[in-house]
């Protein structure tokens, strides 16, 4: 058995133990020991990884293993990472990992919730190792299913509405994507799943007509990009992350929105290049829109929960936006970015959840002066916005850099004049985050309620200072994971290529 | 020279030491422990000065040494270096910095005593030095913007010290979105620059800039936006008179000697640049220049706050150095870069190392007057000079120095900047005279203001105030004496000069004297009308004209222009109705959506009734229409 | 000898009353009524289809009998349904009763 099967052998073994867990304890045992186990399978997946590749390792995908699971529609349980793969392993196991802090004291359901929270990151991580489109859509589906139930068992606020809009909007995202992969896999000869063998033509496919791409990768596309909060398909963002409770915001906005980004690359502009090249503008200019409509939205929103949702749907469309801009560099800066931003806004709905679960109000005219009364998760909330505006020595910085000077490779005014929007967001970003920090941070407290309230605890402060470190670890040494990325992305741009698009008429 | 990578990391650690830490250390501790860092940095950065001024020229001038370089993010076919550049103006630059910091750091020892956050401050300040550090060493114009963006916050950290006070929360605010705003030109500016040249670095020889000439122009004046927020120049001047809300030491450090000036640093960096490719381009900064040195000059005269006329008499001292900057002409001979053509360069980089020294001795001079009154206006002042003589002495000599008296620094440099503008245009020149006589005016009312004029004896009878402690006065006895002697006993051309050849500073008597006696008249008027205990001329004045004294006062309402375009405009027009737009009509599509799909439901599910009698009704149509089917 | 049609005539009367009962009735004993009539007039078919067409085969009568055992044991549960249903509704007017509805 392949020890990459290991990061869904380990959530399975989880579920057991926690079915079999007595007691509190028991289930925190478990947890810690299987997020424990993960962190340190990514970790060592990353050494050897770096190792084999600097040893000279240069196929596309490493590790690969295969097993037929359906022959008829020639479905096979097939596994394999590339750089980028990596960084978004070692990023979901240290999400799951501190999450599991951050849910720490969680009550009711304990068990229950810890059962689907498990469940989740098994598909995410199945996710993420898949290099076959059905499994990778099998675990896309059983990492969706549990957030309904998270949100709607555990949630706050208008938890049903929010848990069945998310469901919903992500399900339909689902049925675009189902469509896309089977049109790929019939377009390509119907001989195999494999995502390599369909683009590089090799096990029996066949390259996919161009006319065929046009109508596969619009749906692919949106089916992940539903995920990854393309405008307009962004509105389950701000409901589903302000009802959901603190780990399943970390994980979803950490981790599942990276599905999303991670999908729309490796599926639908992998496999259909040439509709990509095609058709890539109108996207382009869709995700240019989320980028700043996303800040300006957040600027005037009033509830932490939605200002944080609004800033990923403005990050995220980042994401896609480098995706689209096809080079080397973009494509680099927006895996960094995944990373990133994964790792911030995880730091940010953690610290918002613990603030909420002090103050019981999320609205900012009701709070003020915090800084006194928990300086610890209040310092920690200024260094997470500083990485959100994008600080030097944070990973905000040099991800959002990446991406600026990877678009600017692209000489057309089309490209430029969406670049330097883009660039515009930098600022707005600025404006809401210090308007946020200045008014429930500084100051002082004015309601007496809050004056009694208490800093954060052990379990809180190590989950915080966990991100904190990746998130500065990132920011201030970016080179080994820029250099690993940089190793996955150029094979996928090399095959891609730049055409100029016939269709667009900016150009 | 591998030890100036210690100039970097020493402030570095201590910032995270005294950040994380410094819950458990006393006052003292971290204070000290702040002030050793910066003590040692001090030291490197004077033997580095030392090493490499004495190392020698080649070929007539001083060599750019890289003692470190390595690849901090790679982008492609371009890469983001981090590394520590030494040439001339950055020396100079450690120089500057480190000194001001050292003294700000002894000097807040005193100031800041028994404050709550007083670790907290030193880490900042740490954070700070470590950042402007940085930015001047920086070997390619990535590295810069980062160090750019670092010491953007750590001001903006700085300015919200206070952070329970609304005020100090409004200008951290602003200061940090209004540099930021600029900032965001300065990285165009930077892409631009990457993507033609297809390089970040300084080595200006390199290939690349002849072949991206064309977007010079473009790039440079982009980034001089930037460089044009973080120097506070008109219309971007914004945020320098509230950043004063922060602790005096900081205004001291941050908002007169050493980041307002990363922009005039930033043109002086890419200077050859902008002679050799946009000239042209270079009357932009004149004028930029010269408007805000007016405009801040005329703002400054109507003040009544004291760090806020120090503000403005910042910005426009500032403006100088850029107006010095702008009227650096290429050479004729042959050679792009030409001494005597490019006076202002040198002018500019002079008056920085000379302005950085007089203009942080007043603010730590204004510091200990709000230390002894416990405010900053004006009128709870006057005839303060029987309590404080120290601080009465060495911020006179740094007025006269400011004013452009001799034999203070500040004359010298100016009379370089003024002589380079005549050189330009003498249009340009006669303005700046009368600026510089504008300067020497104001300046005196301050001094007058303080020190002299109508005493608030209420006041001063419930609070005597004292002279300040020793650690407060000794930086100030130190900066004034580098004010009083560094004007004529170095000749600054022979260190920093815009080919690096040596340069000797030769006075151009005509000028001198011309600015000089301006000078004078300006310091006499101000005698004339501030000195005394009743000031009818002033009295007058106010009364002639007091629309003008009210929109001076009110810095012509551009605060109010800004907070209607921010708040009326951006937030009321902008972004609510995405906010709406999004609630409304695309998530609203989306409920739409759901909402159909159930109304739908609702219609058919009749069809379910359940009732077997409707079933049999339909059961029986059916076999009927059927059997009609099959009979015909 | 009754003729065969007259039995069929018979039968289909029954049929037929059975039908409009079971779509007009609202009252669901009236209901399995008119099911017992539709039942029987079946039943009724059956013997006499066995004994005009096939008079040595017996399939015709056994159909029948096990027909009538089933509606009895049917029409048994039935109206135990009922009588539960009216002991807690007070009523078993089909129309009435949506409890269970949607």
């Amino acid at each position: 058995m392949n020890f990459l099967s290991l990061f869904v052998f380990i959530p399975m073994v989880m579920l057991l133990g926690l079915w079999l867990a007595k007691g509190i304890k028991g289930i925190r045992a478990v947890m810690v020991a299987g997020s424990s186990a993960l962190l340190a399978l990514a970790v060592y997946l990353t050494v050897i990884f770096l190792n084999d590749r600097a040893a000279g390792q240069t196929a596309e995908m490493l590790y690969t293993a295969s097993f037929s699971w359906f022959e008829p529609l020639h479905i096979c349980y097939s596994v394999g990472v590339d750089g980028i793969s990596v960084a978004m392993l070692l990023l979901s196991a240290v999400i799951v990992f501190t999450g599991t802090f951050a849910s720490w004291q969680l009550k009711p359901l304990t068990k229950e919730y810890f059962l689907w929270f498990t469940l989740l990151s098994l598909g995410v991580f199945g996710f993420f190792i898949s290099i076959d489109m059905f499994a990778m859509f099998m675990f896309y589906e059983i990492a969706l299913i549990p957030m309904y139930l998270l949100i709607g068992v555990w949630g706050s606020g208008k938890k049903e509405y929010a848990a069945m809009k998310l469901t919903l909007m992500l399900m339909g995202g689902s049925a675009f994507l189902m469509c896309g992969i089977f049109g790929i896999f019939y377009g390509a000869g119907g001989q195999t799943m494999n995502i390599i063998d369909i683009a590089n033509h090799t096990g029996g496919a066949h390259a996919i007509d161009l006319a065929q791409q046009c109508i596969w990768f619009p749906l692919t596309f949106i089916g992940f990009g539903v995920l990854g909060a393309l405008f307009p398909f962004h509105t389950w963002s701000p409901d589903g992350h302000a009802s959901a409770p603190t780990a399943v915001s970390m994980l979803h906005a950490g981790v599942l929105m990276k599905l999303g980004g991670y999908g729309c690359f490796r599926i639908a502009m992998y496999l259909m290049p040439e509709a990509a090249n095609e058709l890539g503008w109108i996207f382009l200019i869709l995700t240019g829109i989320s980028v700043v409509y996303g800040a300006f939205s957040a600027c005037v929103q009033t509830d932490l929960k939605y200002i944080n949702a609004y800033s990923s749907v403005s990050h995220c469309g980042l994401v896609l936006f480098a995706i689209l801009m096809m080079n080397v560099t973009s494509c680099t800066g927006a895996v960094l970015q995944m990373l990133s931003h994964g790792l911030m806004t995880a730091l940010f709905f953690a610290l918002i959840g613990m603030i909420y679960g002090r103050t019981h109000t999320r609205d900012i005219r009701e709070l003020s002066g915090l800084m006194r009364i928990m300086p610890f998760l209040a310092v920690c909330y200024v260094i997470a916005g500083l990485a959100n505006l994008g600080l030097p020595g944070l990973s905000g910085f040099i991800a959002e850099m990446t991406i600026f000077v990877g678009s600017f490779q692209n000489a057309d005014t089309f490209h430029r004049v969406l670049t330097i929007a883009a660039c515009t967001s930098i600022v707005i970003t600025a404006v809401y985050i210090l308007r946020l920090v200045g008014k429930i941070l500084y100051g002082t407290c004015t309601n007496e309620h809050h004056l009694k309230l208490t800093d954060a605890t052990w379990d809180e402060r190590f989950a915080v200072i966990c991100l904190i470190v990746a998130v500065a670890g990132l920011g201030m040494a970016p080179l080994w994971v820029s250099d690993m990325i940089t190793t996955g992305v150029e094979p996928i741009i090399n095959h891609i290529g730049h055409t100029a698009s016939t269709s667009n008429p900016f150009l | 020279m591998e030890y100036t990578l210690f100039i970097l990391l020493l402030p570095f650690f201590s910032f995270l030491l005294l950040g994380i830490c410094g819950k458990w250390l006393s006052h003292k501790t971290a204070g000290i422990i702040g002030t050793l860092s910066l003590g040692v940095v001090t030291a490197l950065s004077y033997t580095v000065a030392f090493q490499y001024f004495t190392a020698g020229r080649v070929d007539g001038v001083f060599q750019t040494l890289v003692p470190y370089n390595m690849t901090w993010l790679p982008l492609g076919s371009l890469h983001f270096d981090m590394g520590i550049m030494l040439d001339p103006i950055s020396v100079m630059m450690l120089i500057v910095i480190s000194t001001v910091s050292l003294m700000v750091h002894i000097y807040s020892f005193g100031y800041m005593h028994g404050e709550r956050g007083f670790q907290r401050y030193y880490a900042f300040l740490s954070l700070f030095t470590m950042s402007m550090l940085g930015l001047v060493v920086a070997t390619n114009i990535f590295q810069m913007y980062l160090f750019w963006e670092l010491v953007g916050v750590s001001s903006y950290l700085l300015i919200g010290f206070y952070y329970t006070t609304a005020p100090a929360i409004a200008a951290s605010k602003k200061a940090f979105i209004v540099t930021r705003f600029a900032d965001m030109f300065f990285l165009v500016g930077i892409l631009i620059y990457g993507y033609y040249c297809q390089s970040f670095g300084f080595d200006f020889d390199a290939e690349g800039f002849a072949q991206g000439a064309y977007m010079l122009p473009t790039a440079l004046v982009l980034m001089f936006i930037g460089g044009a927020g973080k120097s506070a120049m008109f219309p971007l001047h914004i945020w320098l008179p509230d950043a004063m809300e922060g602790p005096t030491p900081v205004s001291a450090l941050i908002h007169a000697a050493t980041m307002v000036v990363a922009g005039v640093f930033q043109i002086a960096r890419l200077f050859p640049l902008w002679i050799q490719y946009a000239p042209d381009s270079l009357s932009i900064v004149v004028w930029v220049g010269v408007f805000t040195a007016f405009y801040a000059a005329a703002v400054a005269c109507a003040q009544s706050d004291i760090k806020r006329v120090l503000a403005f008499s910042t910005i426009s001292q500032i403006a100088f150095m850029m107006v010095a900057l702008g009227v650096c002409l290429p050479g004729h001979h042959g050679e792009v870069i030409d001494n005597h053509a490019s006076l202002g360069y040198m002018a500019s980089m002079f008056h920085l190392f000379t302005h950085a020294m007089f203009k942080a001795c007043l603010f730590l001079g204004a510091g200990c007057i709000i230390h002894a009154v416990h405010s900053n206006e004006m009128s709870a002042m006057g005839g303060l000079r029987k309590y404080m003589p120290v601080t009465r002495w060495t911020f006179l000599i740094s007025c006269l120095a400011i004013s452009g008296i001799p034999p203070f620094s500040g004359f010298f440099s100016k009379d370089e900047i003024i002589t380079a503008c005549f050189a330009y245009s003498p249009v340009v020149g006669w303005i700046m005279t009368g600026i510089a006589a504008m300067t020497a005016f104001y300046m005196f009312r301050l001094y007058y203001g303080i020190f002299w004029g109508t005493e608030n004896k209420e006041l001063h009878a419930s609070h005597t105030p004292h002279e300040a402690p020793l650690t407060m006065t000794l930086p100030l006895v130190f900066l004034s004496l580098v004010t009083v002697t560094c004007g004529w006993a170095v000749n600054f051309g022979s260190f920093v000069s815009a080919s690096g050849e040596d340069y000797q500073i030769h006075l151009d008597t005509q000028v001198a004297v011309t600015s000089c006696v301006v000078a004078l008249v300006s310091i006499a008027l101000a005698t004339w009308i501030f000195k005394g205990e009743r000031q009818p001329v002033a009295d007058r004045m106010y009364a002639a004209a007091p629309a003008l004294h009210r929109w001076a006062y009110k810095r012509f309402y551009l605060d109010e222009v800004y907070q209607f375009i921010t708040h009326r405009i951006i937030f009321a027009y902008i972004s609510r109705p995405i906010a709406w737009f999004d609630r409304h009509v695309v998530d609203g599509f989306f409920d739409f959506l759901a909402w159909g799909t159930n109304a739908l439901g609702y219609r058919i599910r009749g069809f379910q009734s359940g009732s077997v009698q409707k079933y049999a009704y339909i059961f029986l149509l059916g076999a009927l229409v059927l059997l009609l089917i099959m009979i015909i | 000898m009754i003729q065969l049609e007259y039995v069929l005539i018979i039968s289909a009367i029954m049929m037929f009353a059975g039908v409009f009962g079971f779509l007009t009735r609202r009252s669901t004993l009236a209901i399995l009524l008119s099911i017992e009539l539709m039942l029987n007039s079946t039943d009724i078919n059956f013997a006499v289809f066995n004994r005009m067409l096939y008079p040595e085969g017996h399939e015709g009568y056994f159909f029948a009998l096990f027909s009538i055992a089933i509606s009895a044991a049917e029409s048994a549960i039935a109206i135990a349904i009922m009588i539960n249903i009216y002991r807690m509704l007070k009523n078993i007017s089909v129309d009435k009763l949506q409890k269970m509805k949607w």
